[in-house]
């Protein structure tokens, strides 16, 4: 019987053939935790007596969140991180280096790897051929110390795109559009699988973004068959011979297949306040936006900011409508630099900000004020998200942002285009 | 957090409607506690319901709707639920990493029918046999079977327990 890929990584990490349905332990290639997580990892390991890394090249500790900190009990959280990096000797990647889902696809995860993350937003992996998944912190804790997790093996559902994107739409309307369609608990504890000839064709940063949201549809991984594409983003990180082919066979069982033509798809945003809650960027014209903030593992990337750049070129803000822009990592914000890009946007009005998580998570950095509206290239728009429950967020691609902070109102970007 | 599980709980339902998020339960605004959990357990779910911190007993449930726990990943959100004495979670649905870390903490998560429970009815719930009792409308309802290697780790008292007793997953 043929494979899914979820099937196939998830067996040759048990050493055995794995169907849907079966439970296993299984290897774990990498392990990570985050700021808000990690901590609590290492105070199960200090309980269970296992302050060990089994794979400490391929165990990382990401200060992303909070960083630089804003509080001193963050510091302190910090601080723990650190010494268990050099205790243990895994990678601490500080402050200003980037967001954990950035940096683990720049520089860690490979395909055919597992990756369990301390962070829901870990199946962003999924998108290079790996079986990329959040867990809490006490199971990636035993995850670093043993070097194996157990997992049930998911059922999956195939999403076959077709067709091409018109212009002004992209990878982020896709999956906006998707999870409105399934909702937001349409794929849970299922892993969804994308593929079909838009897929082939697409960017990785593009596939990056569709894997990032496959936990929005409550799904446990987004895996993407890697190809010539994978292969050319290793290259460019220096890992080409971490490069190998994995793909689904040909009769592998899905518990479902669905088709979408791309040609069709209008510019999503998500309103408050949950993902599925989704409409096309016209249908939604003329709401007031307060703040807009471009960056984030969904879309903080070079390619995104690149578009967001293009839209802003000599044009500023709304007067009412603040901007934020985070890349996602160092390297990001470096080609950023040599690209011109944030000159772009601290000329329009932005105020740009060192690689991390940003405000997305509600700490610090552009936390919402009563009634107000953000329009955000993140993820998540669930109440209090951006720390204030009275707070109103909206999603949506870099595109659709960086029109709407130029008109003050969410905008179709094919206005300014 | 390694006691012995109750298989017979008694307490007071706390009714919470569908897609109730990991930000309702343990909000980012206090991301600073996350290191102090019987302080953030403090505020556990008053985004969702101010009265809840200071009115939950110890016993009582915590009943949502559909995609209870959706979210982050953050462990910290069952901890806190567990910590102010919730007894069980029940709901519709759950989200899977969100039902994952309560089992690794050691708080029950039972799917059931919950639209048929009400705010302040008393439940009477046996793990054992699957049977929840709303002694208020003189009802029973079943929930669904954990699968067995969750079973394993709850009785063991969580997943920090069930490692630090065998030195590795016996799960198998």
């Amino acid at each position: 019987m043929g494979k899914t890929l979820a099937e196939k990584i998830i067996g040759e990490h048990a050493g055995k053939e794995v169907s849907a349905g079966d439970i296993v332990v299984a290897a774990v290639d990498v392990a990570a935790v985050q700021d808000g997580t990690g901590p609590l990892a290492v105070q199960q390991l200090e309980k269970m007596g296992l302050v060990q890394a089994k794979n400490p090249e391929r165990t990382v500790l990401f200060i992303d969140h909070a960083a630089p900190s804003p509080h001193k009990d963050l510091s302190n959280a910090h601080k723990i991180l650190r010494d268990f990096a050099k205790k243990t000797g895994v990678d601490l990647s500080e402050v200003g280096t980037g967001v954990c889902h950035q940096r683990l696809v720049e520089d860690y995860v490979n395909p055919g790897d597992i990756l369990i993350g301390a962070d829901s937003h870990t199946c962003t992996s999924g998108a290079l051929g790996a079986f990329a998944t959040g867990m809490g912190s006490t199971d990636v804790a035993v995850g670093i110390a043993l070097g194996k997790t157990w997992l049930r093996v998911p059922e999956t559902i195939r999403i076959n795109v077709s067709g091409e994107f018109k212009d002004g739409v992209c990878a982020k309307d896709l999956i906006l559009y998707l999870i409105g369609k399934i909702t937001a608990d349409g794929a849970t504890y299922k892993a969804l699988e994308f593929g079909g000839e838009t897929i082939e064709k697409m960017a990785m940063s593009d596939r990056f973004t569709l894997s990032n949201m496959a936990v929005e549809a409550g799904a446990k991984t987004g895996l993407i068959a890697s190809d010539a594409t994978t292969r050319a983003f290793l290259e460019s990180r220096g890992r080409a011979d971490k490069f190998r082919e994995i793909a689904p066979d040909e009769d592998a069982v899905y518990e479902e297949i669905i088709e979408i033509d791309a040609s069709t798809l209008e510019p999503m945003v998500s309103a408050p306040h949950t993902v599925d809650n989704t409409s096309t960027a016209a249908g939604l014209a003329g709401t007031k936006v307060d703040q807009v903030f471009i960056g984030t593992c969904t879309n903080g990337r070079i390619e995104d900011l690149a578009i967001a750049a293009r839209i802003l070129e000599g044009k500023q803000r709304h007067p009412d409508t603040r901007l934020i822009v985070v890349p996602a990592s160092k390297d990001v914000y470096l080609d950023a630099i040599a690209a011109g890009y944030i000159e772009t946007f601290i000329k329009a009005g932005a105020a740009v900000m060192a690689p991390g998580c940003g405000p997305c998570v509600g700490v610090h950095q552009g936390i919402l004020g009563d009634g107000e509206v953000c329009l955000s290239t993140q993820n998540r728009n669930f109440q209090g998200r951006m720390g204030n429950t009275e707070g109103l967020i909206y999603l949506s691609s870099p595109a659709t942002a960086a029109a709407s902070v130029i008109k003050g109102e969410i905008t179709d970007p094919r206005e300014v285009l | 957090m390694a006691e012995e599980m109750q298989n017979n709980l008694k307490g007071k339902a706390w009714k919470f409607g569908d897609d109730i998020s990991t930000d309702h339960i343990a909000p980012g605004r206090l991301f600073h506690l996350r290191t102090n959990m019987p302080e953030l357990a403090k505020h556990v779910l008053e985004d969702a319901d101010p009265e809840f911190p200071n009115k939950v007993r110890k016993g009582d449930f915590v009943v949502g709707g559909r995609n209870f726990g959706l979210g982050s990943s953050r462990e910290h959100a069952p901890t806190i639920i567990k910590i102010s004495g919730v007894g069980a979670v029940l709901a519709k649905s759950f989200a899977r990493i969100f039902f994952r870390n309560a089992i690794n903490v050691g708080l029950p998560v039972l799917i059931c029918d919950t639209d048929q429970i009400d705010p302040e009815d008393d439940l009477e719930i046996d793990l054992s046999t699957g049977l929840i009792k709303d002694i208020t409308k003189g009802i029973e309802l079943t929930f669904s079977p954990l699968p067995d290697v969750m079973i394993t780790i709850l009785k063991d008292g969580g997943l920090a327990a069930h490692i630090s007793k065998y030195g590795d997953f016996k799960l198998e």
